[in-house]
């Protein structure tokens, strides 16, 4: 397996222009999500899905003003969100045709040609990433431009960042740049800078696709403490498996026991 | 910034991240607010308050950059004894004449010395009021004496710097506050920063955009970043400056060879019919002797040459009769008004769409529906090839298709990709890009359009004068592959100009007024030198200097930052390690540096120059500005502007507020148009409310290159209008919901946003409130999402330097819910209008 491949999303630098959501459309030749004005700050987009695999977040947080004494915006939070790409990925898990597979950059794919559209993966991420398209059935998401990094190329989203806010290379590159940078951000006053899914010790081992978020991250609408919902299966198994031989036991018993009665 | 040139934005967060300190200010806290390190919220319309006093804060605590501002600007020059200033005239500067709207300029000029300019050589004043003749001073001042009466002590009352002193004496922090709305603790730290990054070892850039141009002062709101950033020594320097950010793709390429009425490639002056004779007239009378801008005549016969090649000689003035002539104002508003008085007839619309994306949209259709024929070109099927079908008085049973006699030739255009040649950007960076693909059906260039209409032209003249000009232009370019598209390199070629061996000229200073060369923009003269297309150079900026010279080509002479001789000091010695750009080589005798030297290379700086000097012979060894007749930095325009010599803080034509400077409220120059098809709102409290129009990134102005694209139109799929939860509380107003916007001139409808990064603004004692709307809407276009059209709602009320329309700031009221349809709107309106 060649050496493996991520996404560091800096949102301290994203400027909201959603260059990486059209680019992403265009390069993966998604449909649009239809034309519905939200009232949601600048987001019309809503949340990632079948046919949206980047999706920018606008968070506006105001603070009294003292003009007036009314409320006025003093930050506004935006953050481009993409698959996490996990080391431990539970859509992978659950998926019973292979159509989800962990590339030789170890990022995990649909083939949208295997997928029969049974939509366990659905429930199984932990962040409510992949989705079922309505007209197909089958499952989507960011495969992390999988046909451009075969061609040496970085994915799309990337590529038309204009601040460096994505950065797409090696993960352990990625993490290291990430580290300095949340660090020089809390020298500088930014206290609740902070990395997300950068850990391999979380819930899901570890996130392909991380961030530097600047608040909580619930306020940008992820879980803050992810877990792969495949992680007690074998435990589950165990359980089940146990359950199994009790109620075999059981009907045997029970089998048995007719038999003495007769 | 990060709102509308998002790719430029990077080069700000690049510079936060080696530590400069971002301010943002801005009616709305943006996109651009977010990454600032410091948002300040200010009144549309307010900026040369804001900009004044930080001026007054320079000069009341002395911190200008004495040296700086002593020898490269016209600080210490003394102003006639007859000028008189806004604080004495309680909003007038002398020279007003109430009868005709305009300035007599003459008492604003530097104190007499030697011979005086002719009444008729003298510029500024009315006839440039009445053809935005200030616009044509856009690479250089007008002509004034080369060498007034100074006093370098600065103590002379009549001395700019006291003047200036003088002038923005009332413009405190408090005022700032009162009619800005900025909290004194935010200008303050704005003030520290802005100043405490000046001087020898840093410097301080201002960048601005339209937010700054479309008001009926825009001018002189630049004007006053000028004064402050020449005070602070920040000009002609690296990391300094004032940074146009224009609105399109190479939007400065359209005005170096341009699309305007008013002048020629290289901002030559357009020859008037009723202020021109000869060439001889036109050069006597256009501009003076000294600086750069004394090789005029060498300029305007190289394009004269380029034009008509053979044709023109010295016997026949080098076919300066041929040019054009203007008679007047032929500005955009002006001609839309000619329309609908039934005196223009004809118009061609090329990538441009009035009936939705121009000020007073209704004024616009009107216009359109009463010529003859429209040409319209454009990408897609733009509502202003549609009017006539589907326009908004149709709904309102003010016209009937069947009563609108304009034949409209729509014409699809060929999009960038499918076409070759340069963009200039504003940094005037020419970038050439090639063609991607052959344009699809009937797309062409704007090249092959007006190449073949051209060819077609000429094969119908005939042998009377009247076709002598056209039948005499070179039109002969090369032609290639199945379009026959002319070739775009040798028009390049052709703007470079050619000397006598007929091979590319180097540089301006190569070009002669004896006809013996030719050049298409002297500006330009050096982008094919050597024969290469100098602007298809794309050597990575990792393999060259941080000046990156071989990305491109910038006029002139690939300078990449202009009058950068004010990078040294007055000896030719950088201001500072840090900041050395170009400096003088005593050893080589010469100029040298990061950079092309935007001066006479060989130049000593202790240069003298003599009594009488010509041309760059009368520029100083010290003077950086070498395209002002003085070679000085203008603190104070003694010539050249139509509203006054200095800046002075007028309010909008429609405003909520008094103006307490002054009992003169507006710009008294502004032009006006008082017309029924756009009135403007009455003062008072019918319109209460200060509107602002602006872009979003997710679309571009009228929207017809954005509206069609389903990727784009999903993010911002609707008009909204962004409003305050305080006034949304007042007005019954719900997030999400519908507004009403209404002003004399139109009613639009748009969806609500509430949102606290609009705040009410505490000004003059009172709150208020700013209702913000993008406007890249309209009813067609192509569009997968439509609306109402934001610029209906606009007043036509121009700035009277050039002629650009005030839309960032003026007034309305809101209503809660959608619009009345149908006539009903003509109802509403005729209610407002009439109270």
């Amino acid at each position: 397996m060649a050496e493996r491949m991520g996404f560091f999303t800096d949102t301290s630098i994203c400027i909201g222009c959603k260059a990486c959501e059209v680019a992403c459309k265009e390069w993966n030749q998604l449909p649009d999500d239809g034309f519905v004005f939200e009232a949601t700050s600048y987001d019309n987009t809503g949340t990632l899905g079948a046919s949206t695999w980047r999706h920018v977040a606008f968070i506006e947080q105001s603070r009294p003003v003292a003009a007036g004494g009314d409320d006025g915006v003093d930050r506004w939070l935006m953050s481009s969100d993409v698959c996490k790409h996990c080391t431990h990925a539970a859509c992978l898990d659950v998926c019973p045709t292979g159509a989800l597979f962990r590339t030789e950059f170890d990022t995990v794919v649909v083939q949208s040609d295997v997928c029969n559209g049974c939509g366990y993966c659905v429930p199984a991420c932990p962040y409510g990433v992949i989705d079922r398209r309505e007209d197909d059935g089958r499952a989507w998401k960011c495969t992390m431009c999988y046909d451009r990094q075969l061609g040496g190329l970085e994915p799309a989203c990337a590529k038309a960042c204009p601040t460096d806010s994505i950065q797409f290379g090696p993960l352990d590159e990625l993490r290291a740049r990430a580290e300095e940078r949340v660090t020089r951000l809390r020298a500088d006053g930014n206290t609740e800078a902070r990395l997300y899914g950068e850990s391999p010790d979380d819930g899901v081992g570890g996130a392909g696709a991380f961030f530097l978020l600047l608040d909580e991250p619930e306020v940008y609408g992820l879980p803050p403490d992810p877990v792969v919902t495949t992680r007690d299966l074998p435990a589950m198994w165990r359980w089940a498996g146990a359950a199994a031989l009790s109620a075999v036991g059981a009907v045997a018993l029970a089998f048995l026991g007719t038999g003495e009665r007769r | 910034m990060a709102e509308c040139h998002p790719v430029g934005f990077q080069w700000v967060v690049e510079a936060k991240a080696r530590g400069a300190r971002v301010f943002h200010v801005d009616p709305r806290f943006t996109r651009t607010s977010a990454l600032a390190d410091r948002y300040l919220p200010i009144r549309a319309g307010s900026d040369i308050v804001l900009l004044g006093a930080l001026i007054n804060h320079v000069l009341a605590n002395e911190l200008d950059f004495r040296e700086y501002v002593l020898a490269y600007t016209n600080a210490a020059t003394l102003v006639s004894e007859d000028f008189r200033d806004t604080e004495d005239l309680d909003g007038l500067f002398s020279g007003w004449d109430p009868e005709t709207g305009t300035y007599d300029p003459r008492s604003w000029a530097y104190e007499p010395v030697g011979e005086q300019p002719s009444a008729e050589q003298a510029e500024g004043g009315r006839r440039d009021a009445e053809a935005a003749g200030a616009d044509t001073y856009g690479a250089g001042g007008p002509a004034a004496h080369p060498s007034p009466r100074t006093d370098p002590t600065l103590t002379h009352p009549r001395c700019v710097y006291q003047i200036l002193k003088r002038h923005f004496a009332r413009y405190t922090p408090e005022l700032v506050e009162q009619l800005c709305g900025i909290p004194r603790d935010g200008f303050a730290e704005l003030a520290e920063a802005v100043t405490a990054n000046s001087g020898r070892e840093r410097t301080t850039a201002w960048v601005y955009s339209v937010g700054w141009t479309q008001h009926t002062v825009g001018a002189q709101y630049i004007r006053t970043a000028s004064i402050l950033q020449l005070l602070l020594g920040n000009m002609g320097r690296p990391g300094g400056g004032i940074l146009a950010l224009r609105g399109h793709a190479s939007i400065q390429g359209s005005t170096d060879i341009p699309t305007l009425f008013n002048i020629l490639p290289g901002y030559l002056d357009m020859p008037n019919a009723h202020r021109h004779g000869g060439l001889d007239h036109y050069l006597e009378l256009e501009g003076g002797t000294t600086g750069f801008w004394g090789n005029r005549r060498a300029y305007l016969v190289s394009l004269l040459k380029a034009w008509w090649g053979e044709a023109a000689t010295e016997a026949n003035d080098f076919c300066f009769g041929h040019l054009p002539r203007i008679t007047g104002d032929h500005g955009h508003y002006t001609t839309v008004m000619g329309q609908i008085d039934g005196t223009v007839k004809g118009y061609f619309v090329v990538g441009e769409n009035p009936a939705v994306g121009s000020s007073g949209g209704r004024a616009q259709r009107l216009g359109l529906a009463n010529l003859d024929w429209l040409v319209v070109r454009d990408l897609t099927l733009v509502e202003t090839a549609t009017f006539w079908l589907d326009g908004p008085e149709l709904e309102t049973g003010e016209t009937r298709t069947e009563d609108i006699g304009t034949e409209v030739f729509f014409l699809p255009a060929a999009s960038h990709v499918e076409k070759e040649g340069t963009f200039t950007n504003t940094q005037r960076l020419l970038q050439w890009r090639e063609k991607a693909l052959d344009p699809v059906g009937d797309r062409r260039s704007e090249l092959w359009f007006y190449y073949h209409l051209g060819k077609l032209i000429r094969q119908r003249l005939t042998d009377d004068e009247i076709d002598r000009p056209v039948r005499e232009l070179t039109w002969d370019y090369p032609e290639h592959g199945v379009h026959r598209e002319p070739s775009a390199a040798a028009v390049l070629r052709e703007i470079n100009g050619v000397g006598p061996d007929g091979r590319a000229l180097s540089t301006s200073t190569q070009l002669r007024a004896d006809g013996s060369t030719t050049c298409g923009c002297w500006i330009y003269c050096g982008v094919y030198a050597d024969e290469v297309n100098q602007a298809a150079r794309r050597r990575p900026g990792r393999e060259q200097s941080a000046v990156a010279p071989e990305w491109g080509w910038a006029w002139p002479a690939n300078k990449r930052i202009l009058y950068n001789r004010a990078s040294a000091d007055p000896e030719g010695r950088p201001w500072s390690e840090r900041k050395a750009y170009v400096w003088w080589d005593a050893e080589r005798g010469e100029w040298t540096g990061h950079d092309v030297p935007d001066c006479e290379i060989g130049k000593p700086p202790g240069y003298v120059p003599p009594e009488g000097a010509f041309a760059q012979a009368s520029l100083a060894g010290t003077d950086p500005f070498i395209m002002q007749s003085d070679g000085k930095g203008w603190l104070y325009v003694p010539t050249g502007l139509v509203d006054g010599p200095l800046p002075t803080h007028y309010e909008p034509h429609e405003s909520p507020v008094g103006n307490p400077l002054y009992s003169q409220q507006a710009n008294p120059a502004r032009h006006t148009y008082h017309r029924p098809e756009s009135p403007y709102n009455a003062p008072g409290g019918r319109f209460p409310y200060v509107l602002t129009t602006y872009r979003l990134t997710e679309h571009h102005t009228a929207g017809a290159m954005s509206r069609p694209l389903a990727y784009l139109a999903e993010l911002q799929p609707e008009l909204f209008c962004e409003v305050s939860p305080r006034l949304a509380e007042e007005l019954g107003l719900v997030n999400g919901g519908w507004a009403t916007i209404v002003t004399s001139r139109a009613v639009v409808e748009a969806r609500v946003l509430v949102t606290g990064r609009v705040r009410p603004l505490r000004v003059g004692g009172r709150v208020v409130h700013q209702v913000g709307l993008p406007y890249h809407w309209g009813w067609g276009g192509g569009g997968l999402v439509t609306g109402d059209v934001a610029n209906d709602l606009m007043p036509l009320v121009l700035d009277p330097n050039v002629y650009i329309q005030e839309s960032k700031a003026m007034t309305c009221d809101v209503l809660p819910g959608r619009r009345p349809r149908g006539p009903a709107v003509l109802d509403l309106l005729e209610r407002y209008r009439d109270g």
